[in-house]
């Protein structure tokens, strides 16, 4: 069997599954289930960037994908009245002489000679510049929390068009990756997936706690769409016309062409998106980043600069993960922080790469859409199948209760046993790196 | 200015809970630290191993509970406990003989022995969530307070109170019992001296006929023990939540970082520097320094460096400094 033959009929193979989905539960949870397949499997080509091509270990996922949707929140909202001129100009001062501190700290470890004089005057400059933050900073955080707190309390964005978000949070997203990738390449491996793991929890403990930038936990509801409101499509007489002729309600048509109307938008970036990785495998570039991941001490004597080419690509990576990010916070029309789960945002992306085929886009995206699809029918599986073995048990006995009730965790243990299977019998995954 | 009030406050609210919080890190640190030395990888699991542990240990307080078996004014728990590292033995070794065996035949890379331990962390995570739920579990009980608030003024006469709480006074006993008898066992036993060979030179050790399988399986059961304690005190200082364990990954791997990986002193010496930085960072000054200010120069706010929601950023930003001025940790660690 050739490839091609393996690899359609891999991707038949999907197809069914959602359209079974479509005939057997309904339109719209078929349609809910391939959004965020295509999304997935963006996020799935940025970890291929970094695990497949170059074999980076990125355990933060979560936090460039939370980047991702904050910028969509500080692009697409319509700004608060007020908080600019009540406090935004202060924060943005306060932020400002933050990362000037930090930069000017910077400068003294690089320009002055190592001893115990510049540790002092580093220590110093932190201090000073710390409070100095703090004192500016901390006035413009109470004044813009203070207005309308129920409703707003945050700064709002820029009421920018939405799509423009989703590069910004590729921006985002590679803007972390920068700083992380700065201090932890170019030392073990094991290193880039504990700084990676913090910078995660700090995103997220960001998101949640700095009210004034997206009103943390409060979260923000009602985001700008791409698309029309469903709404809308009832109201129009056009469309409720044209639904009738198709011979299907037209509340129900509505909520189905919004969904497809998505669905293009995601299907035309994963594939710009994978036509670029494609394009960058088969460059010189690519078989390079190959060549490093193979052996580094044999690229680095071929005159490489492996630390700076894992600083790239790890980069391009995680620019990838904050453009999914901010996808997927667009799709939601929400911001909700609470709802990013390590499990759901790290650990599945991994599981796709791996399952899909670490090193080649196409198992990376084959990956996205397989898993995605397992990952939302896992719960009701896992219902039927605790409800089959309970059902010789007595009625009403606590540990019946107990095992349906945990149904829930069965993703978990799932998804934990199907990544060491595919790790120890099929480590090359369904469609392998040639 | 009041400078004797100024030190018990502080005593009561940082160095106390700090030197309790250490001793939890530090024992949690050790176990990363001995795997990475014997097994050359960084456990993932490492943070689900002790939440399992603890688990089992807090089913079993419960049906002491329920038979009434007390410990007197100590926790029940700590009777439980040794079923608690039976039960964690067990799932570990299980897991070594069904999982890791393999990798280590095939002399793995180090990073496919990560993504896998990151497997069995979601599988631990799983079980756990999937026997006791993923909620807030209480099972401290028996005494409260070593010495209470009250009883500490009535005793010093002194306006500001200090409190040591049971749980804190056992942590910091059981740490010191725990660490001792692990570096006694390193040091002078023959088993100890062997896992130390095996974790210098692997090739050398294997030449002076250690049996490698009998070292690992040493180092599991070592390292299952420490993360059962490790876990227990935790819960029984703060609160059993599964998903706090998970967490408490960040800190531990900072503290053995900082300490030097595979460096069993430097994991104990990481926990405390990591335990002293977060409590004192989000600690809000206000009260000590108004004990030890002149009075005109009391200061309004709270003086909090950060918020307590950020106290994983202090264990990150420790982590990020060591990473980038001394990438072996404080002590000498192994390889960078």
């Amino acid at each position: 069997m050739s490839d091609t033959l393996r690899n359609s009929i891999y991707f038949a193979l999907v197809a069914v599954l959602i359209i079974g989905t479509g005939i057997l539960q309904s339109w719209n949870s078929a349609l809910f289930i391939l959004n965020m397949g295509l999304i997935s499997a963006i996020m799935a080509l940025g970890v291929n960037l970094q695990w497949g091509f170059a074999g980076l270990f990125n355990v933060g996922i979560m936090g460039f994908v939370a980047l991702g949707g904050l910028a969509t929140v500080l692009v697409s909202m319509p700004p608060v009245e007020g908080a600019w001129s009540a406090g935004g100009m202060r924060i943005l001062a306060g932020l400002t002489l933050g990362i000037m501190s930090i930069v000017s700290t910077i400068l003294v470890f690089k320009r002055m000679d190592a001893g115990r004089k510049r540790t002092i005057v580093m220590l110093g400059v932190l201090l000073i510049g710390f409070f100095a933050f703090r004192a500016v900073f901390d006035g413009g955080v109470e004044a813009v929390e203070a207005i309308n707190p129920a409703n707003a309390g945050n700064i709002g964005g820029l009421g920018l068009p939405v799509l423009l978000a989703w590069p910004i949070g590729g921006v985002f997203a590679a803007g972390a990756a920068w700083i992380i990738g700065k201090t932890a390449l170019g030392l073990r491996s094991d290193y880039l997936a504990i700084a990676t793991l913090g910078i995660a929890e700090i995103v997220i403990a960001v998101m949640k706690n700095e009210d004034w930038m997206a009103r943390g936990v409060k979260n923000v509801i009602g985001l700008p769409r791409p698309v029309p409101y469903e709404i809308d499509l009832q109201n129009s007489a056009e469309f409720v016309a044209k639904a009738n002729a198709y011979g299907i309600d037209p509340v129900t048509a509505s909520t189905l062409w919004v969904k497809l109307l998505y669905a293009g938008l995601f299907a035309v970036v994963l594939l710009v998106l994978f036509a670029m990785a494609q394009a960058a495998l088969k460059s010189p570039w690519g078989r390079m980043m190959r060549a490093i991941r193979d052996n580094e001490v044999a690229s680095e004597a071929m005159g490489k600069d492996v630390t700076a080419r894992h600083l790239q690509i790890f980069i391009l990576g995680s620019a990838i993960c904050g453009i999914a990010g901010a996808m997927i916070t667009t799709l939601d029309g929400q911001l909700t922080p609470t709802s990013y789960q390590p499990l759901r945002f790290t650990f599945l992306v991994w599981l796709m790469v791996i399952v899909g085929g670490s090193g080649n886009n196409l198992g990376a995206v084959l990956g996205g859409f397989v898993i995605w699809f397992f990952w939302v029918q896992v719960e009701p599986m896992g219902l039927a199948f605790l409800t089959l073995i309970t059902s010789g048990m007595a009625e009403g006995s606590a540990f019946k209760a107990h095992l349906l009730d945990s149904a829930a965790h069965m993703r978990l243990l799932t998804m934990g046993i199907i990544l060491l299977c595919v790790l120890r019998f099929s480590p090359r995954g369904l469609i392998p790196e040639k | 200015m009041d400078l004797l009030n100024a030190f018990v406050a502080l005593a009561n609210f940082v160095l106390i809970p700090a030197t309790a919080y250490g001793a939890q890190l530090a024992l949690g640190a050790l176990g990363v630290t001995l795997i990475y030395g014997i097994l050359r990888f960084s456990n993932f699991a490492h943070g689900d191993t002790m939440a399992f542990g603890a688990m089992v240990t807090v089913l079993f307080t419960w049906w002491f509970q329920s038979m009434g078996i007390s410990f007197g004014p100590l926790p029940t728990a700590l009777l439980a406990l040794p079923f608690g590292i039976l039960g964690c033995i067990g799932l570990v070794l299980f897991t070594d003989r069904v999982v890791y065996k393999f990798y280590r035949a095939q002399k793995a890379k180090p990073v496919i022995l990560v993504i896998v331990s990151m497997g069995v962390m979601f599988i631990m995570n799983g079980l756990t969530r999937f026997i006791i739920g993923p909620d807030d579990q209480r099972f401290a009980d028996g005494e409260r307070f070593i010495v209470s608030v009250r009883s500490f003024k009535e005793m010093t006469g002194l306006s500001e109170g200090l409190a040591i709480r049971t749980t804190q006074g056992i942590t910091v006993v059981t740490a010191v019992v725990v660490v001792a008898a692990l570096f006694w066992f390193l040091n002078r036993t023959r088993t100890g001296k062997s896992m130390r060979a095996y974790s210098d030179n692997e090739d050398l050790a294997l030449l002076s006929g250690i049996n490698p399988e009998r070292v690992v399986m040493v180092t599991w059961i070592i390292v299952a023990t420490l993360a059962t304690i490790a876990g227990v005190l935790y819960g029984l200082d703060k609160t059993f939540k599964p998903f706090v364990y998970f967490q408490l990954l960040l800190p531990i791997f900072a503290a053995a970082i900082v300490g030097g990986l595979g460096n069993p002193l430097g994991a104990i010496a990481g926990g405390f520097v990591i335990a002293f930085s977060e409590v004192t960072v989000t600690y809000a000054w206000k009260k000590v320094l108004v004990y030890a200010m002149p009075e005109r120069l009391e200061p309004d706010g709270l003086v909090q460096l950060l918020s307590t929601d950020y106290k994983f950023a202090v264990s990150f930003v420790i982590l990020l400094i060591v990473l980038i001025f001394k990438p072996t940790g404080l002590f000498k660690g192994q390889s960078v």
